[in-house]
């Protein structure tokens, strides 16, 4: 009797709107998959690592810059000389340089910029780096000469950071919104949360030798729609994949390039050293013998991960291998934590927000328990961890990555840093490396340092946060591995 | 009719400013810290300091917060701690995408379950009413974000007709109505199980009474007689439903946003949140409340409609 009577109110098909979709890009043009989203585009005045990732040695220029193996190299600078007693610096500038809004670059500029940095009301994420500067001149409109207060190993390393960029006194206030930089890249146009357009900058200096015409970045946080928007061929390159466990799908297919690289994240369990039980070495050395990298990095990033025994990376020039100095011993590690009274105690481990953090804390908590310490997991929020576990110093243990480079000076950071690690002999050993002038010394006492760390067990360490890029066959000039922040797009192209 | 609209927008001031109190003093007892968060772990002392100076977070609490309403009232909702642009802009730009996706997803959900649920009356306990019974069993089983996944992987993956996710504005707009059919089937289709079923129920109460089959025996067509007769009378619990639902969907918009990777209201506060931006958080609270008592007050509104009884009493 009854029909089923109710179609006509559906009669409006969406459907016919899915003629002709995912267009394939054309070589000269590519799409970048990036996790993070900016919340502004001035890398010198916040620190979200994807504006750097974005804009610096793209549309930002800095004095010099850095190759992958992490030697620096001239940009904005074409040359510098360096005084013998290597406290004052005078570069060279490129000539003929123009921003992107078509003010010319001169010298005024990089004085201009360096005082901008230094300033009392300075927002700089890294105004530490710019500590040692004594003064910045201009004696002529290519020349700048840097004078230090004292010696800094790191200074031409550190100049060539998105912190360091050169930015116009035009156009500095709007670089939050309206980036205008010398780089090979110009910014084209901003869809907050979803892409970011750069265009090739024709007249930059070296312009024929820039491949790609067009660069559009499309922010996705979620990894699941990462994969499904790489295998959609929405997107051509996802330098920093957010997920290990779905890698083996790009790996079994053709159409994908996996390079699994290294960053300059060293992950760490950090313990609290200015709290007991932490304040103990020995109970330091305990948690450290209790932790199984190999069976971690495992389960925490499906393997695709390398193990470090100190806070150094391993692609770095002065690393140690020093991970076998507290072998992996669960009944050792409960013997040493009986004899400091340990065994059966609670301690709290708050991990923040990331999948290599929570993944680690969970079986950090297990081998933990196998060498009788309960460790109760608090998954928290990363403005939580911010403010209580590394502004108030309100924690036991916790995982983080640290991801700027030549950070062993964090752990010269005194009391007050989140460490509460205190230690003169290693403050001095620190200052000895930041002064030293020679390459051959200073890699000997950058080693020094590692094997000091391992002997204190400041903390536990981990592994090296890999770099997993998945990238569309025929994509090239990508970085496996990166020694900073930023990845330049000069050398990628698209075939 | 007059002193029930006084009543209702006095309450809705009252409430908006309610929201703004408890916004405000839980995003100032949560640990946390902007300018930290902005400037990350390198960042010194001093210009933490600076910058907390410059999003005027060194004065005190009460302070803000009076001059805050001051603000509000003239129109002028702040700054962005993170996004440093004016909070009005910012949500401006997104709120487009998650209006558009709202609309289509509660149109779609009506259409669905309204099609749907008077089918199924009207096959009562035949295989048409299974089917429709079944299926929204399922749809109210399933969680919309592994539906949005089940969708991108058939339709952008595998056959290619959609994009996977993102959306460009309106600009284009066939482009914009493409990124935004396969987020508003997994919006509407897990909610629409749920109508679906109260249509039915509340269709098939009004269709054993005696004025149905007076109508079906003066010969009026099926259809007409579902439409026409069964269906108004049904409506106040699908009403009320659909009013609950609306505040669901806008919420509900948060999970799609993440599975589709849409510039949309939802990410932006999930992030304004992660990121301590109090003035943004502020006003995105205000403008979920006001959306959600403004359904209401449309669901009211329209109870009036439906039941002209209702209109003597108010």
């Amino acid at each position: 009797m009854a029909r089923f009577n109710a179609l006509p109110i559906l009669s409006v098909s969406l459907l016919a709107l899915t003629l002709g979709a995912g267009a394939a890009l054309a070589s000269g043009q590519i799409v970048i998959g990036l996790q993070q989203e900016p919340t502004t585009l001035d890398p010198t005045a916040d620190a979200t690592a994807s504006i750097d990732g974005m804009l610096t040695h793209n549309v930002f220029e800095s004095l010099t810059t850095v190759d992958e193996s992490g030697a620096v190299l001239p940009a904005l600078a074409t040359g510098w000389t360096v005084s013998d007693d290597g406290l004052t610096y005078t570069f060279t500038l490129a000539s003929g340089v123009t921003f992107h809004d078509g003010t010319t670059f001169d010298s005024a500029d990089v004085v201009f910029s360096f005082d901008r940095a230094m300033a009392d009301d300075s927002v700089n994420p890294s105004k530490g780096i710019f500590a040692p500067i004594a003064s910045v001149t201009a004696p002529d409109a290519a020349t700048v000469q840097i004078t230090l207060s004292k010696k800094d190993a790191f200074f031409l390393f550190n100049m060539a950071q998105g912190d360091a960029s050169i930015v116009a006194p035009e156009s500095a206030d709007t670089n939050t919104t309206k980036p205008v930089g010398t780089g090979p890249f110009r910014y084209d146009a901003w869809t907050r949360g979803d892409r970011l357009i750069l265009v090739r900058n024709p007249d930059y200096r070296d312009a024929g030798d820039v491949s790609l015409g067009r660069v559009e970045f499309r922010f996705i946080a979620d990894a699941a729609a990462a994969t499904a928007a790489m295998m959609a061929g929405e997107i051509d390159a996802f330098p920093g994949f957010p997920a290990p466990e779905l890698l083996t799908q790009f790996q079994a297919d053709p159409r994908f390039n996996v390079v699994v690289g290294s960053t300059e994240g060293e992950v760490i369990l950090a313990m609290n050293n200015a709290k007991p039980p932490f304040d103990n070495i020995e109970v330091r050395r305990a948690v450290s013998t209790a932790i199984d990298r190999d069976a971690l990095i495992d389960g925490a990033m499906y393997g695709q991960a390398v193990p470090i025994g100190s806070f150094y990376p391993p692609h770095g020039p002065a690393y140690v291998d020093l991970t076998g100095v507290y072998p992996h011993d669960a009944d050792k590690a409960r013997a040493m934590f009986d004899a400091e009274g340990l065994t059966g105690t609670t301690m709290t481990l708050r991990v923040p927000p990331f999948p290599y953090a929570m993944r680690s804390g969970e079986i950090i908590q297990a081998q933990l328990a196998d060498a009788g310490i309960d460790a109760r997991l608090e998954n928290v929020e990363w403005g939580f961890w911010l403010d209580e576990v590394y502004k108030k110093k309100n924690y036991d243990m916790t995982v983080i990555a640290h991801t700027s480079p030549n950070d062993l000076g964090n752990f010269a950071r005194g009391p007050d840093y989140f460490y509460g690690y205190s230690d003169a002999e290693y403050d001095a050993l620190w200052t000895r490396i930041r002064e030293e002038a020679d390459p051959e010394v200073r890699t000997a006492l950058l080693q020094d340092a590692q094997r000091y760390l391992t002997d204190q067990a400041v903390h536990g360490f981990l592994f090296q946060l890999p770099r997993l890029g998945v990238y569309r066959a025929g994509v090239e000039g990508f970085w496996q591995s990166s020694p900073v922040l930023f990845q330049p797009l000069k050398d990628v192209s698209v075939n | 009719m007059g002193l029930f609209i006084l009543r209702r927008t006095l309450g809705f001031v009252l409430t908006l400013l309610a929201v703004s109190v408890v916004v405000f003093a839980v995003m100032n007892v949560l640990p946390g810290d902007p300018a930290l968060t902005i400037l990350g772990l390198d960042a010194t002392d001093d210009a933490l300091a600076a910058l907390r100076a410059e999003l005027g977070l060194d004065r005190p609490v009460l302070m803000r917060y009076f001059a805050w309403v001051r603000d509000a009232l003239g129109g002028d909702f702040g700054m962005s701690h993170s996004f440093r642009v004016p909070v009005a802009g910012l949500i401006g730009e997104r709120l487009p995408m998650t209006v558009s996706l709202a609309v289509a997803g509660m149109v779609l959900t009506v259409c669905l379950a309204l099609s749907l649920g008077i089918g199924a009356a009207a096959n009562h306990g035949r295989p048409g009413d299974w089917g429709v019974m079944f299926i929204s069993q399922l749809g109210i089983a399933v969680p919309a974000f592994w539906l949005a996944i089940l969708l991108v992987l058939l339709f952008a993956v595998k056959l290619r007709w959609l994009p996977p996710g993102g959306f460009a504005g309106w600009s284009d707009p066939v482009a914009a109505i493409r990124s935004l059919v396969l987020p508003t089937i997994a919006l509407a289709l897990v909610q629409s199980a749920v109508l679906a079923r109260v249509t039915r129920s509340s269709a098939l109460e009004v269709m054993r009474l005696d004025y149905v089959r007076t109508a079906r025996a003066t010969g009026l067509p099926r259809h007409r007689v579902l439409w026409r007769h069964v269906l108004p009378n049904a409506l106040v619990p699908i009403v009320t439903i659909v009013g609950m639902q609306f505040a669901a969907l806008v919420t509900g918009t948060i999970v799609i946003e993440n599975v589709f990777y849409l510039p949309g209201l939802g990410r932006l506060i999930f992030q304004s949140i992660a990121n301590r931006d109090l003035p943004t958080v502020q006003a995105l609270v205000m403008l979920f409340a006001a959306i959600v008592v403004t359904a209401n007050f449309i669901v009211d509104l329209l109870y009036v409609w439906i039941d002209p009884r209702l209109k003597a009493r108010a």
